[in-house]
C-alpha cells in the first residue's frame, strides 16, 4: 500500500519537474521562464522528498527530507526574486505581448534609482498628485 | 520495495527535464536565462538524488542533497550580484 503512495508521489513530482523544464524551454521571456521553473521545480522536488519520507519511514530520514523541503521552499523564491531583479536592471527585453510594466515608470536606468512613489511626502509640495484629504489631515 | 519500473520512469522524466533545461542553458539568449536554467538543473539533481536514495536504500545521500541545494542557492545569489554590479557579459 505504501509503495503505491510513494510511486504516486514520485511520479507526480517527476512530472512537475518535466513541466518546469518544458516551461523553461517553451516560454518566450526571462520572467515567464522563471515563473515556470521556480514554482513547479520546487513543488516537484518537495513531492519527491515526501516520497522519500514515506519510503524510508525513519525519523532521521524524515527530518532530513523535511529540512530539504523547507530549505527549497525558502530559498527558491529568494533566488528567483534576486535573479529577476538583476535581469531587469541589466535590461533583458520583455516579451512583445507584455501588457503592463509598472517598474518602468519608477525606475531610472541612468542613475540606477528606483522611486517608491512616496517621495516628497516629507519635503513639502514636491508631489502634486497628493489628494486633498491627506493635505488636510496634515 | 518500489516497483523498478516506476523508479526507472521517474529517472527518465527527471533526466529529460535536465536535458531540456540544458538546452536552454546552451542557447539562452541572455545570461540571466542561463542562470535560471542552472538553478532548475540543480533542483532537478536534488530530486534525482532523492530518487537514488530510495533506489539504493542508502539514506546518507540526502545529506548530499542538502549541500547541493545550499550551493545552488549561493550560486544564484552570486550570479545575481555579479550581474547587478555590471560584470562582463557574453550574451
Amino acid at each position: 500500500m505504501i509503495e503505491i503512495l510513494v510511486s504516486i508521489f514520485l511520479l507526480s513530482g517527476a512530472s512537475l519537474g518535466l513541466l518546469a523544464a518544458i516551461g523553461i524551454i517553451r516560454l518566450p521571456d526571462l520572467l515567464t521562464r522563471m515563473h515556470a521553473s521556480t514554482k513547479s521545480g520546487a513543488l516537484g522536488t518537495a513531492m519527491i522528498m515526501v516520497g522519500v519520507m514515506l519510503a524510508f519511514m525513519e525519523p532521521v530520514v524524515t527530518f532530513r527530507a523535511f529540512a530539504i523541503i523547507m530549505f527549497i521552499m525558502i530559498t527558491s523564491p529568494v533566488a528567483a526574486h534576486v535573479i529577476a531583479r538583476a535581469g531587469y536592471f541589466v535590461g533583458v527585453s520583455l516579451w512583445d505581448g507584455t501588457v503592463k510594466d509598472m517598474l518602468k515608470e519608477s525606475y531610472d536606468p541612468e542613475s540606477h534609482y528606483l522611486r517608491s512613489g512616496f517621495e516628497g511626502m516629507d519635503d513639502d509640495g514636491e508631489t502634486d498628485d497628493m489628494d486633498e484629504s491627506e493635505d488636510q489631515a496634515r | 520495495m518500489i516497483n523498478p519500473l516506476v523508479i526507472n520512469l521517474v529517472y527518465l522524466l527527471l533526466s529529460l527535464s535536465v536535458l531540456l533545461s540544458f538546452i536552454r542553458l546552451a542557447k539562452g539568449p541572455s545570461l540571466p536565462d542561463r542562470v535560471v536554467a542552472l538553478e532548475l538543473i540543480a533542483t532537478m539533481v536534488v530530486a534525482i538524488i532523492g530518487v537514488h536514495a530510495i533506489d539504493t536504500g542508502v539514506a546518507s545521500f540526502l545529506d548530499i542533497a542538502i549541500v547541493l541545494a545550499l550551493t545552488a542557492f549561493l550560486a544564484a545569489i552570486g550570479f545575481a550580484r555579479f550581474l547587478e554590479r555590471g560584470g562582463p557579459r557574453d550574451d
